[in-house]
């Protein structure tokens, strides 16, 4: 069946194992119920949850709130930080001010373009390992095809400041061993060791250890949705609680104009 | 079960015969759409319409055409623009980058909402000179209840101005020349008494309510154009800082108030407000 005959079989109707809620009585959640079964659930573990379907240890949950929480930075400079917060100084709603910054947060040179990238690029670089191939000839035909690879290098310095506590984490909790951690780190290896000079970021440390807890790409592309939300209420607050206008003023002198010379419309 | 609808007095199609999904075709408060507007009609003849739900007369059409201009491009120091900005810079989606515009340029500050309440404003002052002193004297209410901040300043008027910039004074001497409604010709007969109760100077957000108001737009329907007619900036502006990339993008300096210092043992966890 296809075109308006199949459009026709789904008018009016929507068959799903997602969920949904019984007004007045309850509410069910990938077939469980939302106030009993999964009442003990946290934010994260229930949102993940909702993700995958599946639930995680104890152990990963801590890594995985540490994924979203060491990532978290209320700095107004950071472009999807500065949406929330022009927001503020506009005298925006919060709700509107937040949701374009994580929309925003969407971006190619850092947040989720760059998260489903490294782990897609990991995944697939670990599949081609476990099949007999070089890694170095991998990251060396990546580099080529893609001028860089997801999760390595960084745009606005090359330091990370959030390895050091994450991997102190898990080493801490003993899951410093999965094989995507360790290839992402061999992977740091080569690129340190070639000219290419390029550290690993976060983007590729915290895809490393999702995919090792059995997360697939779209799965990792969800769940790091919430990763920059803590930052933003703060930006946005303190835009907000100041008069408004006077987040980054931006004064006529600014603007290097760089275009035509002056003319004028013919009618 | 029984077929559910969506009611609209605005839109009508018919379905091709061998489609019950696709239109053969669609008539915009009762005009054919792709028949007759598609030839005979401007694009902003045709927003008026989907709006108003009546043609434009040659004036109206000619200030809404000269109100879409003046609101194009706010400029990159303009906060909606430079949100969207923010979005092209990082390589963001070009929705995220129209959304961060709409959500700032939303604000009752220099943003949608201004003109909203604004248009609220001539609504119930009219052109009655002593309501609008009254009015302009007294604070804008603080409502905590209200998902919006007060804006606080009296809307239409610029917060931060010294005098009414060139470009307001330009559009406002441009549209109130359209013979359109009563609003604009008042405003500019009466802005130096306005500016004067309000303590500020007349900003483009009031030239604009009582553009949208002389036009016969709702407050609600006025909040939504501005929101339409600012996008076409926000859009090239994003774009080009794509071009430019971050390198090139303001990054402004941060002067942190409460660092505890590297180890962050400085304070402890309830001082660090």
């Amino acid at each position: 069946m296809k075109g308006p005959q199949l459009l026709e079989e789904h008018v009016g109707r929507l068959a799903t194992r997602m969920g949904a809620f019984f007004p007045g009585e309850r509410a069910v959640f990938r077939g469980h119920d939302l106030h009993a079964s999964l009442k003990d659930l946290d934010w994260l573990e229930l949102y993940l949850f909702g993700i995958t379907g599946r639930r995680f240890t104890p152990q990963q949950m801590k890594v995985l709130h540490a994924v979203c929480n060491f990532t978290s930075y209320p700095d107004t400079r950071i472009w999807n930080n500065r949406v929330a917060a022009l927001a503020g100084t506009a005298r925006s709603t919060g709700s509107l001010g937040i949701a374009a910054a994580l929309a925003v947060s969407e971006a190619q040179i850092y947040g989720w373009g760059v998260t489903l990238r490294a782990i897609e690029f990991l995944t697939r670089a670990r599949a081609h390992v476990d099949a007999g191939e070089d890694l170095a000839e991998l990251v060396r035909a990546e580099l080529k095809r893609q001028r860089g690879i997801a999760g390595y290098g960084r745009p606005i310095t090359s330091a990370d400041e959030r390895i050091a506590p994450m991997m102190a984490l898990v080493r801490e909790i003993g899951l410093d061993g999965g094989p995507h951690l360790r290839l992402a780190f061999e992977v740091e290896r080569i690129l340190l060791a070639g000219r290419w000079r390029l550290h690993m970021n976060y983007a590729a440390l915290s895809a490393a250890l999702c995919a090792d807890f059995g997360m697939s790409p779209r799965e990792y592309y969800f769940s790091s949705l919430p990763s920059f939300l803590s930052g933003m209420p703060p930006c946005y607050l303190d835009a907000v609680e100041k008069p408004a206008g006077l987040l980054f003023p931006l004064p006529c002198r600014v603007m290097l104009y760089e275009g035509v010379t002056r003319r004028q419309w013919q009618r | 079960m029984s077929e559910e609808f969506i009611h609209t007095r605005i839109w009508q199609e018919e379905p091709e015969p061998d489609n019950a999904f696709a239109a053969a075709s669609c008539h915009c408060h009762g005009y054919n759409v792709y028949g007759d507007l598609l030839a005979n009609a401007s694009w902003i003849e045709y927003l008026f319409l989907l709006f108003r739900g009546e043609a434009p007369s040659p004036a109206q059409a000619r200030l809404l055409e000269g109100l879409a201009l003046a609101l194009a491009n706010p400029g990159p120091r303009d906060a909606a623009v430079h949100a969207a900005m923010c979005g092209g810079v990082g390589g963001s989606t070009s929705a995220s980058c129209l959304m961060a515009a709409l959500a700032v340029g939303a604000g009752a500050s220099g943003g949608a909402r201004e003109v909203r309440l604004a248009m609220e404003d001539w609504i119930e002052r009219g052109t009655d000179l002593a309501l609008w002193q009254a009015g302009l004297a007294a604070s804008p209410a603080e409502n905590p209840a209200d998902v919006w901040p007060a804006p606080g300043h009296p809307p239409g008027f610029d917060p931060h101005g010294v005098r009414c910039t060139k470009p307001v004074l330009q559009t406002l001497a441009h549209l109130a020349g359209q013979g359109c409604g009563p609003s604009l010709p008042w405003l500019q007969a009466h802005r130096p008494l306005l500016e004067s109760a309000a303590g500020l100077p007349l900003a483009m957000t009031g030239v604009t309510a009582a553009a949208l108001l002389d036009l016969g737009f709702t407050p609600a329907q006025g909040e939504m154009l501005h929101l339409l007619l600012r996008l076409p900036g926000a859009a090239v502006h994003a774009l080009e800082q794509k071009d430019y990339g971050h390198k090139n993008f303001p990054f402004f300096r941060i002067e942190l108030e409460n660092d505890p210092g590297p180890t962050g043992a400085g304070l402890k966890m309830e001082d660090k407000s």
